[in-house]
Parts: structure tokens; C-alpha cells; sequence
């Protein structure tokens, strides 16, 4: 019985922890709609003041604490900072935008943290006077953990008391309800914008803050802990604090008896638990049905066909890069592949989010199934190269269906992430299943045909799929099949009354998609000559997000643009030191530019100039 | 033969009966008003005929055919276009795609993956846009479109699968009264000309008593009255309802405007 | 949308222009190599271990270089990444014509460049990753690998482990390759030492995700007599501390692996665990007069004492001195014959090889019992294990490799 209540109190602890970091998180997301990417860094960086400021005062109490929470109040400013130099610009971007300015502020923040703190980890002091045991039931508890305990809870209800008993609380309440009635009441919306991001910055940073005496302080530590957070965030229901919290015990208090059982369970578990909530219930345990994204944005235009003249030009530019490989080195051949896998990747995820409404945070999963079913049908089945590249799709597009089912139920951030939560349990069993995938030792050797090994003469296998799928899927967006999925996302209720079957045009679309992905996978998997579970991963799903975001959600060429300059900048900068600082600062720099991506900047660039004429499209 | 028969329809949600054992029939080609007060009950008696709510009892048949429990898409697909209150378009859209998708979807080819959409269908698409006046807009986006002409695309779409009957839930909700009568005008010559029968809600009753052939008035879910203008407008229990006594019904279209 | 759609497929067309940069006019004969590792991703190993084969292309440059020529040793950021490294090798070999690559330190990545090495018939030396496959299940002819493998140094800490003699075993590790090919080789080693060794848990936590109030919890309720440790880095740090603060190493020693190299050693300050019989580099301590002249030119040039990732690159760069030496040239097969039974006669670790068998180093780890002095943490009464001990016979690796 004594284990039993210890392994609670352990699950409890966890579920504190997990719950500050969390709940700074969902009430930004309640109120600004921000996918906050740069909440871990928030919290990194807060671990990080906590362990320099706590280092001066060694053994006070009064120091340690104070330290804390100066590292929190510090993580604040720095909030504020972001929020008025870059969000703020930004709040009427197209929904998510804001979702690639957080990924470049992450990148800022990692090189940053690197250049002040060093790379070796950093363990701060225990808790002066908490630094031992108690021995409950018999059973030794940390004297910090029981604190933590406590300060979870403590947290919620300054958070609460906060909410319901401050009118800045109840205006940040009725904004997460309905935003459009705040702006209507006559509030300062950006001062309330400000002060939520600045609270939940600051919550991140106590999160972190409140971690030294548990963990050493690194440069891993934004990374690890995003993904737990959102989870934890939508578990709960988005802009839901109590949700949070409840999910957050939820989370760690399984993760606790687990592993008693099933100790592998810990890589998959948090997203086994999102996917049957959302599933059960698609708002979250206490999430209410939000009154949409973002500010209102400028409605998207009408798709037009190509004048006869800019299809010419668009040949010939297809003839030169099919030429390329005649004048151009195999590097130069090697880096386009690449390119062009990343285009498809993104126009498929274009597909389904830009035309299809469909948010994906885990599209990586089918580019990955893709990848993986090439590359087991070269190592298990023995296929040559061109079977096992049929294989690849076909088996992204079984698990697009499979997934897809599900998460066409859904809609929003809550789709998104269902999503991202299929992709992580794909993305588990692929690392858990070593004797069928390699685990994270991947398969090698999943080289092209003979007559393909050469870069030019794959160059052009990689063409012909790349070039051809984007063209199809190009295709699709102007065919009924494409149309139908914008009307759906532009009305659901009118998609129905004029006879769609919404959820099943969605789920094909979903499929497509996945299948399209898939197909990258595979040119991506015989290029690189293996595959491994990152080809799965969060960052290869972000990767996509950012990619499509930054080109522009809002125009087919958005996501080729996006690729593009992804790709080529990243190449380019990776070859400097601290490349993720100039990377974050190009990607901020083209986010104030182009609050509407790439496409959208190109598009003004162009009519300031006067080479287009005022509404052509 | 009537196009639409309502039977027994009931529903409640909680312990509220919404709607109570309501009773009607829609003939060919006539155009029906359903009014009552605010929570009379037409939103969701409007509902459940278009098979978005599922009645606790009764019955919905469409030429003799048994509608409850059809999908809303399987009964669009048997002849029933409808409006909204609140317009809904496919706003990035061109005027004249919205009704080719409408087009699109009553031929069956929502899943072509090849075709040019914006070359299916395009003569009767012109067609239907010269029948509500806006053949001049049809390559505007949907979303400069002024108000009445949302509405007037609405119709069109409604009317693009050439439906036997038509729901128009408010239709003229929003619009400015001289759009309002013009739009009404529009309905019903369309209405005699293709021999569509029309259901519909409205809070305005010049509009109901100018346009409506017949008209049906919901009180607290149960059916008060039914008759022509001059039965309802002579039925004391409907003023009663309506007005508690005394005051005309203009004055009451403009407590609800 | 037109001219969007010029403007960026303009760019696409520019693009391979970029290959056509011809290679900057050959001023010096220079050996060109190319170097890839996680220099972002992990830098608290990779730094130091760019130090080191920075310090040794230095000093062999200033004493007039190899064959000849200058060593030119060009370094990039897999950013963590299988599908970068290969892009990067790629164009190293392509572009920057590399005779060779060396470098890696995640597990997948070495092995993405052993079979791009292969794939491309280039010789590649793999540094820092550990994984046994890279040499033995997956190896290849052109692929060697310079650091002491899982398997060598689970053996090391086995042969201690079984001087124990203690029954009951648990263990953890992070749920990964690495961590699993650890535990695996521990316990078939243990098992052949000690025959009656049970083994009574095992805790798997994420990688860099450990939850370390449950696992040190499950761990205890196993009650096992001794404990074999895999985790490392931030990992480490809480495990060892929720597992001081609950008691867990009471009576119970530890064996641990990695644990003595200071790259995980050094974070846990004045609570690093003392007692624990690890593998690791006692650094500074290492009082042969090779090892003192290389800790005295690392501390001059770098201002800190070595780290393994230190060690491990400057002897990758006399590896791959010794061997251009010997091969005469950078032809790739002359390079290869060069390898096969390569010796590194004075390093500051002392003389290793490479086995021709399984294209093995033997360079050797350190062995030895974790210790604070005035505060510090250290490695004490260590030993420097010969690597070539604690290998299967060559003509049992031999077998384990597949046939070419």
C-alpha cells in the first residue's frame, strides 16, 4: 500500500511540474489563438536565470525562491518583448502565422542560451531546506516533491482568484469565449493581448524556474518539454486552466504506475491518451467549442487559371530545371532533389491545409509511412526500386484512411492536433519495433535501381515524381474534387445543402494528402539511401508547417515558394556558425515583411513596383 | 398530389416541447409561410423537415416518400434546395462557381479529379445567374458581393438542382425593405414559373402577406392557424399571440427587426 | 499569381549555379576531408570533440603536414539529422572533394554514413558513435570506427560487475539502439561471467525524458542487489538525484556506463554519485608522457582540460595521418588497404589499431570508481582498459558481418 501512495505522490509531483508549464501555454492560446512554439524556450530560458540568479545566494532560502521567481518575472519581460516586436504586427496574418514567428524565436533562443550559458549541462542546488526524504508510509518522498505538490495547486488557484476576481481576469475569460465581443465592449485588445502572453511567458519561466533542483539545466530541455505541454493543453480543452491542470495529473499519474508495467510505455503514452480524448471528446476534458481562430483576415481570393503567357514562362522554367543536371554539378542535382521532395511534401500539406481547412500538425506521419514502406519493401520483400516505390504511397494512403477517419471529425486546432498526436504513435512504434524497423537504427541500404544511381539519372526519378505529383496535385485544386474541398472549408453548411457528403470529401482529401506525402517519402528514402523514425517526427512535420506558412497559405504558389526559400536558406546558413540565430532572424525578418507569406509579399513587392496591375490575381 | 406532407411532427429537447404534433401539407407549386413569434418553434420545425434534427414523432414525406431519418445531403439529393438566415456561399468563390459547384455536386462529379471546375456546367450556371439578374457578376468574388446579392445568389444555388421544393429559412433577414420586397418578387415569379413549392420563415409580414398563398402560424410549438392572409389576418387568437391585442402587425415586424 | 510564379521558379533555375562555383584555385597541395557531427544538436560532446581534431590538424600542419601536404579538414552541422549528414556528404565528396569522411556521433547518423560511404565507395572513419551494428550486423569495407563500441565497454563494466558478485541485477536505460544494444551486451557478458545472475527490472525512459521519480521507484520495488545504469546527460543528472534523495543507492552499487567521461561527469558537481564503478577519462590524471604532452597542448590551445569527445578527436586525426601515411596517397583503396590492421603506435591514450576482421580500433576506455575530491567529482583507481580485450576474436566478428 505504501509503494502504491508513493508512486501517487511521485505522479503528483510530475503532474505540478507538467501543469505550470502547460497552463501559461493554454491561457495564451485561449485568448491570442498563438500556437506558441517558443513556450519551451520560454521555459528553458527560465531554468536557465533560475540556476545564474539562485547561484548567488547559495543555501538561503529567501535566495533560491526569490531566484525563482525573479527567473519568472524576468521570463515575463522577455515575453513582452516578443509580443510587441514581432506577434503584435502580426495578430491579422493569415490563422497560424504566428505559429512560424514562435519557430524562429525558438531558433533565436537555442543559439542565444548556447552563447550565454555554455553547452555543458548545469545542475543547479537542491532546495535549500527541502533538499532531502520523508519517509511516508514508510516509503522515502522528496521534501520537494511534496512542495511541488503543493504548488501546483497553489498556481491554479492564484490563477482562479486571478481570472474571477480581477476584471483584467474576466475580460481574458470572455476573450477566450469570444474575442469579437471583447473588441466590441471597447477593450484594449492589444494591452489585453500583451498582458496574457506576458502571464503565460512567465508561467512558462516559473516552470522552468522550479525544475532546477529536479533536473540539470540544457540546451535539450525547449524541445522535450513542447510536446508533453500541448498535449497536456488540448487534454484539457484549449484556454481551459483547470482542464490543464486535470489533464496534467491524468498524464503523470498514469505515466507513474505505467511503467511499473509496461516500462517502454513512457514514448507513446501522453499521445495515447490525446488521441482517445480527442476522439471521445473532440473539445478536450473541459474545452468549450471556441469562436474561431485568429482575427478576421482578408477572405481568400478566387483561384484563377494561368494566362497562356505565364503557363509559357512556367514551361520553360520546368524545361530548365529538367536541363539542370546537363549543365549544373551533382551536388547541384543532389540539393534539388532534395528541393523538390520538400516542395511535394509541401503542397501536399498545402493541399489539405491551405485548400482543405484541414490543419496538420503530424503530416510528417504519411512522408514517414511513405518512406518506411519503400524502404521495408526493399529490405523485406526484396522489390527493386520502381515496385517498392508503388509500395510507399500505397501504404501512406492506408494509414491517411486509417487516421484521416478519425481526425476529419474534428476541425481546427483540435484536428491539428489529432494529427500531431497519430504522427507521434506512428512515430513511437516505429522507434519501439526494432526488429521490424530498426528502431532508431533505421534501414539502410535503400539505394536506387542501377540504372538510377547516378545523381543525374536520379534526378530525373525524382522529377518525373515530384514534378509530376505537384502538377496533379495542382490539377486536383482546380477540379471539382479540389473545389469541393474549399467549399467545405469555406462553409460546411453550404457544402452540405447543395448535396456533399462533407466528412467523406474531407476524408479523401485527407487521404490524398497523405497519399502525395507519401509519395515524397519515398523519392526522399531512395536519395538518402535510408530512413529513420525522424522522417516521422515533429520536426519534419514542423518543417512542413513552416514551409507552407511562410509561402502563404492563401495561394497555390505559397508552399513552392515556401520550400524554396526553406530549403535553400537553410543550406545555406547551416554552413555558419550559430546559423539557428541568422535562421530565426531571416525567418522573423520575412515574417514582418510578408505578414502574409512569401506569396502575399511577392504579390505586394510586386504591384509597388507597378508590374501588376491592382486586383489581378 | 401535395409535394410535402407534415405529420404529427414532434420534438422536444429537455423537458421543452419545442414542437407539437404539427400537421400541413405543401401543394405543387404553392408557396407557403410558416410564422409565429420568436421560439415559436419554425427554426426547428424548418429543421426537421430539411433532416438536420430528428423528430421524437410524426412524419415528413416528400412526394409520398418517407423523409425522416434521411441525411440532409440525401434529401438535397431528392429535390429540396434550401437558403439560410445567414447567407452561406462559398466565399472564395466566383458567383458563378458557386452555382457550378451546386451543379457539380446535383451531377455527381464532386470526386472528378481532372476536370477544369470552372468549365463544368458553365451555360446552365449563366442560365440560372440571368434568372435572379446577376449575369453581370458572375466573375466577381463572392466575397464583394453586397448583402441582397448574396441572397440573390442563395436563390440561384437553391435553384441550380432544379428542386421540386424549396426551404427558405428568413429569406429576406438583414435586407434592406426595398431589396427585400424585390427579392421577394423574384422568389415568387420563379416560383410560378418552374412550378417550384416553397416553404418559408419570415418576420416580415408585408412580405408574408404580399408574397404567401397560404400560411401557417406556430405558437409555443403547436399550430394556431392556417389560412390565407385575410383568415390570419382576421384571426383574433393569432392577433392575441402576436400582439397581446391592440397593435398592428406592422408594428410588430418592427420589435422583431 | 503569374509573375509569383516566374519569380520563383527563376529562383529554382538560378539554383544550380550554385554547384558551378568552381573550387577555390588549389594555392597549396592540401589533403581535403571532409567532417560532419551534431554540432548543434549536441554540443556539449561535439564541442570538445571539435577541439580535439582541431588541435591535431594544427599541430600536424605545423609540422609540415602529411605526404606533403597541408590537411584541410572542412567541418558541418548535421543539425541531428540522418538525411542532412548524407546531403552534406554529398556534397563534400562531390564538390568539396573530400578524399574522406570522418565524424558522427548519433548512432543513425553513423550508420546513414556508412552505408552512404559504401553506396559511394568512399572511405569513411567513424568517430564517436558506438553503436555495435556500425562494425559488425551492418559493417561494410569502407567504414571503420575509432571509439571503443557499446559492446567493448558493457564488457569492461561486466568483468568489474562479476567481481561483485552480487545476484540480483536491474537496470536502466533510455529507450533507444544505444541504450538497448548496452543493456544486451551487459547481460549476455554478466551472464557469462557469473551464470547464476538474475535479472530482476528494467526501466526504459524516453531519451532525455526520464521521469525519474518512477523509475528510480520501480527500480526499488525490484529490491535488486545491484544496478547497471545507461542513462546519461540531463538524464543522469535527475536519476541520480531522485535516486540519492530516495535512497535507491543505499547499499547497492552501481555500475554505470559513460558516466566517468567528464562530458556527463562534471555537470553533477558536488552530487555525482561516489562509488560507481564506470567507464570514462580521468583526463588531466592520465600521467603518461603522451597523455601529459596532449592535455598540455589542449589546456594551451583550448584553456580547458580535454574531454573525451577531446580525445576522440584528436586521435580520429592520427588515425587518419597514420593511414594516409601508410596508403601513400588518398586514393580510396589505397586508403582502405592502409586501414586494415593500421597501427596508431603512439597516441595519448597509448598505441591502438584497427582490426582488418570488423574494421574495429582497439583504443580502450578507462575504467575505474567515481569519487568527490574537495568537491569535485572524479574518476579514482582507474585503469586504462586495452579495447582489444574486450573483443570477440576476429574470426568471430568476421562472422557477425555481413557478406560482401
Amino acid at each position: 500500500m505504501g509503494f502504491y501512495v508513493a508512486q501517487l505522490l511521485t505522479g503528483l509531483a510530475n503532474a505540478s511540474s507538467l501543469f505550470l508549464i502547460a497552463c501559461g501555454l493554454s491561457i495564451i492560446f485561449g485568448v491570442t489563438r498563438i500556437v506558441n512554439f517558443a513556450h519551451g524556450s520560454f521555459y528553458m530560458v527560465g531554468a536557465y536565470l533560475a540556476y545564474s540568479i539562485v547561484a548567488l545566494f547559495p543555501g538561503s532560502i529567501l535566495g533560491f525562491w526569490g531566484g525563482v521567481i525573479a527567473a519568472a518575472l524576468i521570463v515575463g519581460l522577455l515575453g513582452l518583448v516578443v509580443e510587441m516586436t514581432i506577434l503584435r504586427r502580426i495578430y491579422r496574418a493569415p490563422e497560424l502565422f504566428q505559429l512560424v514567428a514562435t519557430f524562429g524565436v525558438v531558433l533565436i533562443i537555442q543559439d542565444m542560451a548556447q552563447a550565454i550559458w555554455g553547452a555543458e549541462d548545469k545542475l543547479g542546488p537542491r532546495a535549500p531546506g527541502l533538499s532531502s526524504a520523508v519517509r511516508i508510509m514508510g516509503e522515502p518522498i522528496p521534501e520537494y516533491d511534496l512542495a511541488l505538490i503543493l504548488i501546483g495547486p497553489a498556481v491554479l488557484a492564484g490563477i482562479w482568484l486571478l481570472f474571477h476576481r480581477t476584471r483584467w481576469g474576466v475580460l481574458v475569460r470572455a476573450a477566450t469565449q469570444d474575442r469579437e465581443m471583447v473588441g466590441a465592449l471597447g477593450v484594449n485588445q492589444a494591452w489585453l493581448f500583451s498582458a496574457t502572453f506576458v502571464l503565460g511567458a512567465a508561467l512558462a519561466g516559473l516552470g522552468g524556474a522550479i525544475q532546477i533542483p529536479r533536473e540539470s539545466v540544457n540546451l535539450q530541455m525547449d524541445l522535450s518539454v513542447i510536446g508533453d505541454a500541448f498535449v497536456v493543453v488540448v487534454i484539457g480543452g484549449m484556454g481551459s486552466v483547470s482542464g490543464a491542470f486535470v489533464a496534467a495529473v491524468l498524464i503523470s499519474v498514469l505515466n507513474a504506475f505505467a511503467v511499473l508495467v509496461y516500462p517502454q510505455i513512457s514514448i507513446v503514452l501522453p499521445f495515447v491518451v490525446m488521441a482517445v480524448v480527442l476522439i471521445v471528446r473532440p473539445y478536450g476534458l473541459f474545452g468549450k467549442e471556441g469562436s474561431g481562430h485568429g482575427a478576421p483576415t482578408e477572405p481568400e481570393q478566387p483561384l484563377r487559371l494561368m494566362s497562356s503567357r505565364a503557363t509559357l514562362v512556367l514551361m520553360a522554367l520546368v524545361f530548365a530545371l529538367a536541363a539542370s543536371p546537363l549543365v549544373a554539378s551533382d551536388f547541384a542535382s543532389i540539393l534539388l532533389v532534395d528541393l523538390m521532395v520538400a516542395t511535394l511534401f509541401a503542397v501536399s500539406l498545402h493541399f489539405m491545409m491551405g485548400l482543405g481547412g484541414m490543419v496538420s500538425f503530424g503530416h510528417a506521419a504519411y512522408f514517414g509511412v511513405g518512406a518506411y514502406g519503400a524502404a521495408m519493401a526493399v529490405s523485406y520483400l526484396g522489390l527493386p526500386m520502381i515496385p517498392a516505390m508503388i509500395v510507399g504511397p500505397l501504404a501512406a494512403a492506408v494509414a491517411a484512411l486509417f487516421f484521416g477517419w478519425f481526425c476529419v471529425r474534428l476541425s481546427g486546432v483540435y484536428l491539428a492536433m489529432l494529427t500531431l498526436a497519430a504522427a507521434q504513435i506512428l512515430w513511437g512504434v516505429t522507434f519501439q519495433s526494432q526488429e521490424y524497423t530498426g528502431g532508431d537504427d533505421g534501414i539502410v541500404g535503400i539505394w536506387p535501381a542501377s540504372w538510377a544511381t547516378s545523381d543525374q539519372a536520379y534526378f530525373y526519378v525524382a522529377f518525373a515524381l515530384c514534378i509530376g505529383g505537384i502538377w496533379f496535385l495542382r490539377r486536383v485544386a482546380h477540379s471539382p474534387f479540389g473545389y469541393g474541398l474549399r467549399g467545405v472549408r469555406d462553409s460546411d453548411v453550404r457544402a452540405e445543402a447543395i448535396g456533399m457528403d462533407v466528412k467523406f470529401h474531407q476524408w479523401m482529401g485527407f487521404a490524398l494528402a497523405g497519399t502525395m506525402a507519401g509519395l515524397a517519402g519515398v523519392v526522399f528514402a531512395f536519395s538518402k539511401g535510408s530512413v529513420f523514425p525522424d522522417v516521422l517526427g515533429i520536426g519534419q512535420s514542423v518543417d512542413g508547417l513552416v514551409m507552407v506558412l511562410l509561402g502563404g497559405i492563401h495561394a497555390l504558389a505559397g508552399p513552392i515558394l515556401g520550400a524554396g526559400v526553406f530549403v535553400l536558406i537553410e543550406d545555406w546558413v547551416s554552413r555558419l556558425d550559430y546559423w539557428r540565430f541568422i535562421f530565426g532572424m531571416i525567418i522573423l525578418g520575412v515574417v514582418l515583411l510578408a505578414p502574409d507569406g512569401v506569396a502575399g509579399g511577392v504579390d505586394r513587392l510586386m504591384r509597388a513596383l507597378g508590374l501588376r496591375r491592382e486586383g489581378q490575381t | 398530389m401535395n409535394v410535402l406532407e407534415v405529420r404529427g411532427l414532434t420534438k422536444s429537447f429537455g423537458g421543452l416541447v419545442a414542437v407539437n404534433d404539427v400537421s400541413f401539407d405543401l401543394g405543387q407549386g404553392e408557396f407557403l409561410a410558416l410564422i409565429g413569434p420568436n421560439g415559436a418553434g419554425k427554426t426547428t420545425c424548418f429543421n426537421m423537415v430539411n433532416g438536420y434534427l430528428r423528430p421524437d414523432r410524426g412524419a415528413v414525406r416528400l412526394n409520398g416518400e418517407d423523409l425522416i431519418g434521411v441525411r440532409p445531403r440525401d434529401i438535397v439529393r431528392k429535390g429540396v434546395g434550401r437558403t439560410f438566415q445567414i447567407t452561406r456561399t462559398f466565399l472564395s468563390m466566383t458567383v458563378i462557381e458557386n452555382i457550378q459547384m451546386a451543379l457539380i455536386s446535383h451531377h455527381g462529379r464532386m470526386f472528378d479529379m481532372l476536370s477544369r471546375a470552372t468549365r463544368l456546367y458553365r451555360d446552365e450556371a449563366e442560365a440560372l445567374l440571368r434568372l435572379v439578374s446577376m449575369a453581370d457578376q458572375a466573375e466577381r468574388a463572392c466575397s464583394e458581393l453586397a448583402y441582397g446579392d448574396l441572397k440573390r445568389l442563395e436563390l440561384a444555388v437553391a435553384l441550380a438542382p432544379d428542386p421540386t421544393l424549396l426551404l427558405m429559412d428568413e429569406p429576406t433577414a438583414g435586407m434592406a425593405p426595398s431589396e427585400r420586397v424585390a427579392l421577394m418578387e423574384l422568389t415568387a415569379k420563379i416560383v410560378a414559373d418552374r412550378g417550384v413549392s416553397v416553404l418559408f420563415t419570415e418576420h416580415d409580414m408585408d412580405v408574408v402577406f404580399a408574397h404567401a398563398h397560404r400560411i401557417l402560424v406556430l405558437n409555443r410549438g403547436g399550430l394556431i392557424a392556417e389560412g390565407t392572409g385575410e383568415d390570419i389576418r382576421g384571426n383574433a387568437l393569432v392577433q392575441e399571440v402576436y400582439l397581446g391585442g391592440g397593435t398592428s402587425f406592422g408594428q410588430a415586424e418592427a420589435d422583431h427587426a | 499569381m503569374k509573375p509569383m510564379r516566374r519569380k520563383i521558379l527563376g529562383a529554382l533555375a538560378a539554383l544550380p549555379m550554385l554547384g558551378m562555383i568552381p573550387a577555390a584555385a588549389q594555392a597549396q597541395e592540401k589533403i581535403v576531408i571532409g567532417e560532419i557531427n551534431s554540432y548543434t544538436a549536441l554540443p556539449a560532446f561535439t564541442e570538445p570533440y571539435k577541439k580535439g581534431w582541431t588541435l591535431a590538424m594544427e599541430e600536424i600542419n605545423a609540422a609540415g603536414g602529411v605526404n606533403g601536404a597541408m590537411l584541410e579538414i572542412i567541418s558541418r552541422d548535421d543539425t541531428g539529422d540522418p538525411s542532412t549528414a548524407i546531403r552534406i556528404a554529398e556534397e563534400m565528396i562531390s564538390r568539396d572533394e573530400a578524399v574522406m569522411l570522418f565524424g558522427g556521433f548519433l548512432s543513425n547518423i553513423g550508420l546513414a554514413l556508412a552505408d552512404f560511404a559504401k553506396q559511394k565507395q568512399v572511405f569513411f572513419l567513424a568517430s564517436e558513435p558506438l553503436s555495435d551494428a556500425l562494425v559488425w550486423s551492418k559493417g561494410n569495407r569502407y567504414t571503420y570506427r575509432l571509439r571503443p563500441s557499446t559492446h567493448m565497454q558493457a564488457a569492461m563494466l561486466a568483468e568489474q560487475a562479476a567481481k561483485l558478485d552480487k545476484k540480483k541485477w536491474a537496470t536502466v536505460a533510455p529507450n533507444y539502439a544505444y541504450g538497448k544494444d548496452a543493456v544486451a551486451a551487459f547481460k549476455s557478458e554478466l551472464t557469462k561471467l557469473q551464470p547464476d545472475v538474475e535479472w530482476v527490472a528494467e526501466q526504459w525512459p524516453p531519451l532525455f525524458k526520464i521521469d525519474a521519480g518512477s523509475t528510480v521507484r520501480a527500480l526499488e520495488r525490484s529490491k535488486p542487489d545491484a544496478i547497471y545504469n545507461v542513462t546519461f546527460g540531463g538524464d543522469l543528472a535527475k536519476f541520480v538525484r531522485q535516486g540519492s534523495l530516495r535512497f535507491l543507492f543505499e547499499d547497492r552499487p552501481v555500475v554505470s556506463l559513460l558516466s566517468g567521461e567528464p562530458e556527463y561527469l562534471d555537470p553533477l558537481g558536488d552530487e555525482a554519485p561516489e562509488g560507481w564503478i564506470v567507464t570514462g577519462y580521468p583526463s588531466m590524471d592520465i600521467d603518461t608522457p603522451e597523455h601529459e604532452e596532449f592535455g598540455a597542448a589542449y589546456m594551451e590551445r583550448w584553456g580547458e582540460a580535454p574531454k573525451t569527445g577531446s580525445i576522440v578527436g584528436y586521435n580520429s586525426v592520427l588515425s587518419i595521418k597514420a593511414a594516409l601515411e601508410k596508403a601513400g596517397s588518398t586514393d580510396t583503396e589505397a586508403m582502405l588497404a592502409a586501414m586494415e590492421g593500421l597501427e596508431v603506435p603512439s597516441s595519448p591514450t597509448g598505441p591502438f589499431y584497427y582490426r582488418a576482421a570488423d574494421h574495429q580500433a582497439t583504443m580502450g576506455a578507462y575504467v575505474g570508481t567515481t569519487a568527490l575530491v574537495d568537491g569535485k567529482p572524479k574518476m579514482v583507481d582507474w585503469f586504462y582498459a586495452d579495447g582489444a580485450n574486450y573483443l570477440p576474436s576476429e574470426e568471430e566478428a568476421a562472422k557477425m558481418r555481413p557478406a560482401e
